[in-house]
């Protein structure tokens, strides 16, 4: 067994980004407050001592400015690493997104590649109202051209950020702030991940529940909890939201024949309907239930406690849905 | 103008109250009893003391989510603002939004918006509105100064000055958006340039003075009302706590922090008002003796409030009921 070392998710993905910033000068670390403050989330501690001002760039409060900037950056050479500090203030940005990073390589002909690199956080669970708490990855999973992937496990906040850094196109990483502090073990000498594949996070026969981000702590844990009535359900972590690895999805439909979809977006247009979408064009005749979404209300997320909890997928509520899809 | 005592002991009402309740939510953060996020405007009291009192009850407020004291003076009673921070159904916001979305149309207090600048495009749409009905009314609206770097302010300016609107755009320039620095965000820090840049005119006042405050609001209200178009108000000010609750201010040192503290509005006005002999220990006394009845008044309401129940989580989405299923 390989040696491995315990630390936070945040401390994962800052090990991730350092790996990045001291095996390639042309990398820098560009967004709000990553600087002097340390990162929003602490991820950048300690960075601006180390690389200097120059590679860990401090940008005003101009989302729209500065992720321009960095695909500018990209097109010319450089390997941007863009932090917005969370998904709530990208909406800002979306043109920059949607119009530039997004259409450039096919507008051009093929002449033009993208490499930049966006980060996110997303989701709620914090309380802070409607505002500061969307989950819109599923938005911009919708567009062709983007790259998004979502880490939900120390491996991937750790080797996500540098095999985005190693692809061609423009990745948007989303990382969901109630992982932040979860800790979990990171191998010594962490070996690379692809951005392409979904993983089976735990193996089951009876259903397939299939997720990603900060919901796959959730479905784990209902996991653990269902096994204890004898409820084996097999959790499958997207991992990469656009492209969809369908194979892998289908693989465990095909096996457990029950499937349970868990979405920390809106259902309406969502992430969730496309996955439900592509599962009954392809394994429709493998189907022994009507599939069930677990998903947050239809409504903005409210700041009181209860109503956001009652607002967002909770642990009880992918346990419940297990039970009724294995009836 | 020389000061009265009423008006100094006015002005020093309105800024502890700011403080005073303020302190009580820190407490009840640190009790885990108010959530979210908190951002607290102590230190900059006197921008709010001074200029929302000025503010007509037609004219319309829209501010960000450091609002507590412009709610507060705004008239939202103390009571309603803190059982939102509990996120109780008798909140000013019924619970849906806590500290940073305090909302009172009934006293046309449109909001703490917790995007920066979100709130400015808006009250170009305000001044519009205002315009058009021919209401004599204008629209106060409060931002950081973080906010001026971003297109949205720029669009704002641009169009509330091209069209002449009574828009009165107060910039609360505490010196740090977050951690960084004004002079690490803007090219050139004199904001006022930015405003005239749009042709519109454009004002800065000591914001730890709320004398001079309240005469600048005064006479910036008075110029928007006339017709004369926006005016772009800096409040320079600064913030003793941290941006919101938590936050290792590596960005500044204690000496700044303290040599500012110095400053503090309140004080200030103590100080210079009891030597004038316009304040006795007996006034302050009897404020704060009314405040702290106040909140405590307002904590006991808060606590007595009940919690919305779940069953109507998805009210309020739309105004109007549709067949469909969503
Ligand atoms: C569009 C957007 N980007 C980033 C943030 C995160 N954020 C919240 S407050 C803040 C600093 C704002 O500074 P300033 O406008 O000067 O107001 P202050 O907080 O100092 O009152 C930042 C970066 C946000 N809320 N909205």
């Amino acid at each position: 067994m390989t040696d491995t070392v315990r630390m936070t998710y945040r401390e994962a993905l800052r090990q991730g980004l350092l790996a990045a910033l001291r095996r390639d000068p042309t990398v820098f670390l560009m967004g709000e407050d990553v600087g002097r403050y340390g990162g929003t989330y602490a991820v950048s501690k300690g960075f601006l001592e180390e690389f200097g001002e120059d590679r860990i760039r401090d940008a005003p409060l101009s989302e729209s400015g500065f992720v321009g900037a960095g695909i500018g950056a990209a097109l010319n050479g450089l390997k941007p690493v863009v932090e917005v500090m969370t998904v709530n203030f990208s909406l800002l940005a979306l043109d920059q997104i949607v119009n530039n990073a997004a259409t450039l390589r096919h507008m051009s002909g093929g002449q033009i590649n993208v490499p930049v690199v966006i980060r996110m956080t997303t989701g709620g669970g914090r309380q802070l109202a409607a505002q500061h708490s969307h989950s819109l990855e599923g938005w911009y999973a919708h567009v062709p051209g983007l790259r998004i992937v979502a880490p939900a496990t120390h491996a991937d906040a750790y080797g996500m950020i540098l095999a985005a850094l190693d692809d061609p196109d423009p990745v948007i990483i989303f990382e969901h702030a109630m992982l932040l502090n979860v800790e979990g073990e990171l191998a010594a000498e962490p070996g690379p991940v692809d951005l392409d594949r979904a993983a089976v996070r735990r193996g089951g026969s009876h259903a397939t529940v299939v997720t990603y981000g900060g919901s796959v702590p959730k479905a784990l844990e209902a996991a653990g909890e269902l096994a204890k009535e004898g409820i084996e359900a097999e959790v499958v972590d997207l991992r990469s939201l656009r492209p969809l690895d369908d194979a892998t999805v289908m693989a465990s439909v095909r096996k457990t024949h029950r499937v349970v979809i868990v979405d920390e977006g809106w259902k309406s247009g969502s992430l969730s309907a496309e996955i439900m979408a592509r599962i009954v064009e392809q394994a429709f005749f493998d189907l022994d239930a009507p599939m069930i979404r677990v998903c947050s209300e239809e409504v903005p997320v409210p700041y009181a406690r209860h109503l956001e909890e009652a607002a967002l997928p909770q642990v009880a509520d992918v346990v419940a849905a297990v039970r009724q899809v294995v009836a | 103008m020389k000061p009265d005592r009423e008006t100094v002991r006015g002005h020093l009402h309105a800024m502890l109250r700011i403080r005073r309740f303020e302190e009580k939510c820190a407490e009840l953060y640190g009790a885990g009893l108010i959530r979210g996020f908190l951002h607290l405007y102590i230190g900059e009291e006197a921008v709010a003391a001074g200029v929302v009192p000025r503010i007509a009850p037609g004219d319309a407020i829209l501010a960000t989510y450091r609002e507590h004291g412009h709610a507060l003076l705004r008239g939202i009673p103390a009571r309603q603002i803190m059982a939102e921070m509990y996120g109780k159904q008798e909140g000013c916001s019924h619970g849906r939004g806590g500290s940073m979305h305090l909302f009172d149309v009934s006293r046309r207090f449109y909001g703490g918006n917790a995007i920066v600048a979100g709130a400015l495009p808006m009250a170009v749409g305000f001044g519009l509105g205002d315009r058009m009905r021919g209401t004599g009314a204008v629209t106060a609206c409060f931002f950081g100064e973080g906010a001026v770097a971003e297109g949205e302010f720029h669009e704002a300016a641009n169009l509330a000055s091209l069209w002449k609107l009574p828009v009165l755009f107060c910039c609360e320039n505490n010196l740090y958006a977050m951690g960084t620095a004004l002079d690490r965000s803007e090219a050139d820090t004199d904001l006022c340039e930015k405003a005239r840049s749009y042709r519109m005119e454009a004002r800065s006042v000591d914001g730890m003075d709320v004398f001079a405050v309240a005469e600048a609001a005064r006479a910036a209200l008075e110029y928007v009302r006339s017709g004369a178009g926006p005016l772009f108000l800096e409040l320079k000010t600064y913030r003793f706590r941290a941006h919101s609750m938590f936050d290792p201010e590596l960005y500044r040192s204690r000496e700044e922090v303290e040599a500012w503290r110095e400053r503090c509005p309140i004080e200030s006005l103590k100080r210079t008002a009891s030597a004038a002999g316009l304040l006795t220990d007996e006034d302050v006394a009897s404020i704060e003796r009314a405040i702290a009845t106040e909140i405590d008044d307002a904590v006991a309401f808060a606590e007595a409030g009940t919690w919305e129940p779940v069953d109507t989580l998805a009210r309020d989405v739309y105004a109007r009921a549709s067949g469909g299923s969503s």
